[in-house]
């Protein structure tokens, strides 16, 4: 299949492929891992007339883990983050990064490109709403920084200017006595999931819950933040019961629409299902066990 | 529309330098192809699912359907074509003829590709790791257990020099 015809500028740093992006006008795009644009370029749904390729940008890719931050250069692909030492400190991260799509397109999508992107079924959008997320950002009037709440607005849209692109993502790590997962249900593995729930808790000594996050995606425009499960846990013991009545919030919490991956009715007994499962594995690696948890798909 | 100048892409193929000039949408698996004629690597779904595309960009697996040929200018390559030394296979190439690892053949170089990219990060990977590796492959033919098998096999023999 081929895109449309565009025109094909690469850029060797960010401020030029955003004076790029001013000169080529509103049809023009950012090209990173390019694997969401490209199929949507092939089924000729996006139609860009330049496309500008920050691949060659040096520097961009970096995984690093400076005092109590993780920083994720934008062209850092999931599958560098999926065998980083960073990430393998915060389990959540490790879930999410290793069962994105297939391992083809893990050693070619970027974080970036995918929060960029906000597809509201990608997987990086939920992993890091459920963590302390902000998104460094350059254009023409310099950086600025924007917690991941306020830079996802809409299903595949963001707060970014046409000129302006993501630089980094910023992730601070969390306590001691925390522990998060992120399962996402699939129905093999290139494809985006039916649903997926992320979940980051905190505890004290007794298993009460000092802080929690649960996030629920592919259900809603943008990934869910379920604050009244988040209430059914917060200051209260996690047992069997406080996570059914935190897996039923979800489930309302949760606005799903009837497609090919699955009836809405379907996704919301998913969406209670994972997270009940989500919470059990959180708490389980709040205490410090080594537990597996990410993408599920038959075959896997 | 101005978007039709051409650009250069120049890429090291199987260890040789090659060079065209495309439009910019030309698809990494066209540039292969009609190009350089090297019909090994197959378009399956052109739409990044089956693997049947799949080369090494930089020694790591990639769906050549779902880059363009300029994103990888400068790059180094391996298609099927560049498995084989003197006309003898390679390792994994044997263990798929030996344990019939393919029936119709279609989705072979990528399954060939994505097995040698495994072997290359673990040299003694478990089944579930092999599940994984290849879960970017589609294959409608032999449901799998004897590329499972060979993939096996290539791991044992690799293991052996």
């Amino acid at each position: 299949m081929y895109a449309y015809p565009f025109s094909y500028h690469r850029a060797k740093s960010l401020a030029e492929a955003s004076k790029l992006l001013q000169q080529l006008g509103d049809e023009s795009r950012v090209l990173a891992g390019g694997q969401s644009l490209i199929p949507l370029m092939k089924m000729r749904l996006a139609r860009p007339s330049a496309l500008i390729d920050i691949n060659f940008v040096p520097g961009l890719a970096d995984i690093q883990s400076p005092n109590g931050e993780l920083r994720f250069g934008a062209l850092a692909r999931h599958a560098d983050i999926e065998v980083s030492e960073a990430a393998a400190a915060i389990p959540i991260l490790n879930d999410c990064a290793a069962g994105i799509a297939d391992v083809q397109v893990r050693n070619q999508g970027t974080i970036g490109g995918s929060l960029a992107e906000a597809d509201p079924s990608g997987d990086w959008g939920a992993t890091l709403l459920t963590l302390e997320t902000s998104v460094q950002c350059t254009g023409p009037q310099g950086e600025r920084s924007i917690a991941l709440e306020e830079f996802i607005k809409d299903a595949y849209t963001t707060v970014l200017a046409h000129d302006e692109l993501v630089r980094e993502i910023i992730v601070k790590r969390p306590p001691k006595s925390s522990g998060g997962a992120y399962l996402a249900f699939k129905r093999s593995a290139p494809v985006y999931a039916t649903v997926s729930a992320a979940v980051q808790l905190t505890l004290d000594g007794k298993d009460i819950c000092k802080d929690v996050r649960i996030v629920l995606g592919c259900v809603g425009l943008t990934a869910i933040r379920a604050k009244q499960a988040e209430a059914e846990l917060h200051g209260k013991k996690v047992d069997g019961k406080t996570i059914q009545r935190a897996a039923e919030a979800a489930r309302e919490a949760a606005e799903p629409q009837s497609d090919m991956r699955g009836s809405a009715d379907y996704k919301r007994a998913l969406v209670a299902a994972l997270v009940k499962r989500a919470i059990g594995t959180a708490v389980r690696r709040a205490r410090g066990e080594r537990v597996e948890a990410g993408h599920e798909y038959v075959g896997r | 529309m101005s978007g039709v100048e051409k650009v250069s892409v120049r890429i090291r193929v199987n260890s040789e330098p090659r060079e065209a000039l495309v439009e910019p949408r030309t698809l990494l698996v066209e540039f292969l192809r009609e190009n350089l004629n090297l019909t090994g690597t197959h378009i399956g779904c052109d739409t990044t699912y089956c693997g049947a595309c799949t080369v090494l960009l930089n020694g790591r697996t990639v769906k050549s359907c779902t880059l363009f040929a300029p994103m990888a200018d400068g790059g180094e390559i391996t298609t099927v074509e560049g498995l084989s030394t003197n006309g003898a296979l390679h390792p994994v190439q044997h263990a798929f003829a030996e344990c019939h690892g393919l029936q119709c053949g279609y989705c072979t170089p990528g399954l060939l590709l994505s097995t040698v990219h495994l072997l290359n990060k673990n040299a003694k990977p478990t089944d579930k790791q092999i599940r994984k590796a290849i879960a970017g492959n589609t294959c409608r033919c032999t449901g799998y257990q004897n590329i499972l098998k060979a993939i096996r096999m290539a791991s044992d023999e690799m293991g052996k020099h």
